[in-house]
């Protein structure tokens, strides 16, 4: 057995372990943790795939990004657990109908494509840059597609604005950083000339 | 494993411990000339017991954190407790894998390194936020909340800056991009790069959590911030790592804006010819030095931002920055005016 | 090209191993004395009142979903910035027009407030 091979196991079953673990385990902040572990090791398997640019950019954006906000909304959000099992019965039925179809989907693949029509991509020859590759096709030939990312990102960006901000509490005080460092020492300090007190005088 | 593995996995072991021992040791009196350069600057002496000059008290600190007591709060969440020191520790290390000490001297000559580094340098913050959450104590909670925003929102301008740099180099390889700098101190990307330049570092101060920006342990608002509960070994932990994040920081902007290993007078016309115009792993780690100084200096200089100050510096005054200079780079490479990889 | 990841895969074992050590050792060598107020979780002079992990500011999400949508045009810059010489001004130009499209939004977030703090 290669070093490849083990690798490619040894991830396997990271992945396929933590995988389960994310929709088994009871305490929601455990679940993503260990959604976080199976990006990491499906961004091992892709780089056994040799697509660096694509694995490093799945842990660059998932784990470090989306898990990230996953684990803000867990772990802050307060989630009820025991309400969120009661509608567990209700919906299992749909459940098990969505699993089972699913895994037909899955077995049909295997079923007519199989391992031995699916043969692994050729390998990279030497001195073959993934990302390269990926820049010179994706801002020629996928210019379309990419534009189009760019609009759902925007979309994004206005849905997730208006969905969550809601502006400052009115009658709050707050500072202005601009106006602040604009002050000048005129506005603040103001010299006062007055004659000198002597002590007897003032009785001190 | 037949025996050419074996030969193969152990030197391999070999050559990260020769990356890994001097680190923890930099590490190590990093801390102590941090309290020496300040206690200066405040006109005191520093550390001055332990050893000649004090030069034994890193090691002396070491080994009482470590017969420490790991202090767990009552309703913390033991395994992650333990846990969140690993997960900050692991990314400032393992990003060391890809740094190029000398144009030969680099563990993993890999091809996207630059891109390795900002995914694992990404990845520093679940220590943060499982440290805060694992700990259930209000001051930890609020400070790994305050530390998570600030690192994702100077994470942004750190990106773009990166950006503006492979637009000049052609390469996302850290190695070539130090080739791209050939030519002496003003063919550094320092130069073309001026205003990603100061704001990589700047983020780079912000996103290590240190002074001004540290707010997330600062200590007359919220104690120490999402470690405030460690004690012991698991303190000296995110200590280690903090100060690794740092010297990795100074170690990219050195890479990245200052021409790694190569000297500043390559092309000097009397000095072209001696030694000190030679590319050199030592140019490298002077430069790394430098900048680590800087860490040092803002700290004893700079009062803390306020946390607005920091949300607002990072979105509104480094990100339209660096979005405004890529454009500009861009423009400059396409125009000829810069060359592409020379 | 996989041979170079290895030495990255032993590095990244290595450090998690060191973390993990350090944390072990410590444990072991340091005394067990736990003790009611030693472990009650840090407060200024009064009893921990209320669970700590509390609900906060909304403004945290919206950081870290901006945050996300930034990450992903970063990840588009990349390759982009590596081939700019060899797609040329067509490139630039595609470029610009995505990144036009999200300036658009960062001024939308901007006029809206979703940056104050």
């Amino acid at each position: 057995m290669s070093i490849q091979v083990l690798v490619f196991y040894l991830f396997g079953t990271i992945l396929t372990l933590s995988a389960l673990s994310v929709i088994t385990v009871r305490n929601p902040v455990y679940a993503a943790l260990f959604l976080v572990l199976a990006f990491f090791s499906s961004a091992a398997i892709w780089m056994l795939l040799e697509v660096e640019f694509l694995a490093i950019t799945l842990v660059l954006v998932y784990v470090g990004a989306v898990m990230v906000l996953f684990l803000f909304v867990v772990m802050m959000l307060d989630v009820n657990l025991s309400r969120l099992r009661e509608g567990f019965a209700r919906y299992l039925p749909v459940g098990i109908l969505v699993a089972l179809v699913m895994a037909g989907e899955l077995l049909l693949v295997i079923w007519t494509k199989g391992a031995e029509k699916l043969p692994l991509p050729p390998g990279n020859p030497e001195g073959f840059s993934n990302t390269t590759y990926l820049g010179e096709r994706l801002y020629t030939e996928y210019l379309f597609p990419f534009e189009i990312a760019a609009v759902i990102l925007l979309v994004a960006i206005v849905a997730a604005i208006t969905l969550t901000h809601r502006g400052r509490s009115e009658g709050g005080r707050y500072q202005d950083p601009a106006r602040q460092v604009q002050v000048t020492r005129d506005e603040r300090v103001r010299i006062v000339s007055m004659p000198a007190v002597k002590d007897k005088e003032n009785g001190a | 494993m037949d025996m050419q593995m074996l030969t193969t996995l152990l030197w391999t072991v070999a050559k990260i411990l020769m990356i890994v021992v001097p680190l923890i040791l930099t590490v190590a009196y990093y801390t102590y000339a941090e309290r020496k350069v300040i206690g200066y600057m405040q006109s005191r002496m520093g550390p001055n017991r332990v050893g000649p000059w004090g030069l034994l008290q890193p090691f002396a600190d070491v080994f009482k954190l470590l017969f420490k007591e790991i202090i767990l709060p009552s309703n913390a969440n033991k395994f992650l407790f333990y846990l969140a020191p690993v997960l900050s520790l692991a990314p400032a290390f393992a990003a060391w894998a890809v740094v190029p000490f000398d144009d030969w001297l680099v563990l993993a000559d890999i091809d996207a390194s630059l891109l390795y580094v900002l995914a694992l340098t990404s990845m520093g913050v679940y220590g943060v936020i499982v440290a805060g959450w694992a700990s259930n104590s209000k001051y930890a909670f609020i400070g790994a909340l305050r530390s998570a925003a600030q690192i994702v929102s100077y994470e942004i301008a750190m990106g773009f800056a990166l950006v503006g740099v492979i637009i000049v180099a052609g390469s996302i390889n850290l190695r070539e991009i130090v080739l791209a700098q050939q030519g002496g101190i003003f063919d550094w990307f320092w130069l073309p790069l001026l205003p990603l330049f100061m704001v990589y570092f700047i983020s780079g101060v912000a996103e290590t959590n240190r002074a001004p920006f540290d707010v997330a342990e600062g200590e007359s608002e919220i104690v120490a911030g999402f470690h405030v509960e460690y004690a012991g070994a698991a303190f000296a932990v995110f200590f280690l790592a903090e100060y690794a994040n740092m010297i990795l920081i100074s170690a990219l902007t050195a890479l990245l804006f200052a021409g790694g290993w190569l000297s500043p007078f390559e092309n000097v016309p009397l000095l072209a010819e001696t030694f000190i115009a030679q590319p050199h792993a030592a140019w490298f780690l002077g430069k790394m030095f430098f900048f680590m100084f800087f860490f040092l200096w803002f700290r004893a200089t700079f009062p803390r931002y306020r946390y607005d100050q920091i949300m607002r510096l990072g979105w509104k005054v480094f990100i339209p920055i660096t979005i405004v200079w890529l454009i500009v780079a861009a423009v400059f490479v396409l125009l000829g005016w810069v060359e592409q990889g020379a | 090209m996989l041979a170079d990841y290895f030495p990255i895969l032993v590095f990244l074992g290595i450090s998690v191993a060191l973390g993990a050590i350090l944390v072990v050792v410590g444990s072991v060598l340091g005394p067990k004395r736990p003790g009611d107020d030693k472990m009650s979780p840090y407060e200024c002079g009064f009893e921990a009142f209320e669970d700590a992990r509390m609900k906060f500011d909304v403004r945290y999400y919206l950081v870290a979903i901006l945050f996300i949508i930034f990450d992903l045009e970063i990840a588009f810059l990349f390759p982009w910035a590596v081939v700019l010489e060899s797609i040329g001004w067509t490139g630039f130009w595609a470029m610009m027009v995505f990144l036009g499209i999200l300036v658009v939004g960062f001024i939308y977030e901007w006029k809206k407030g979703a940056l104050e703090w």
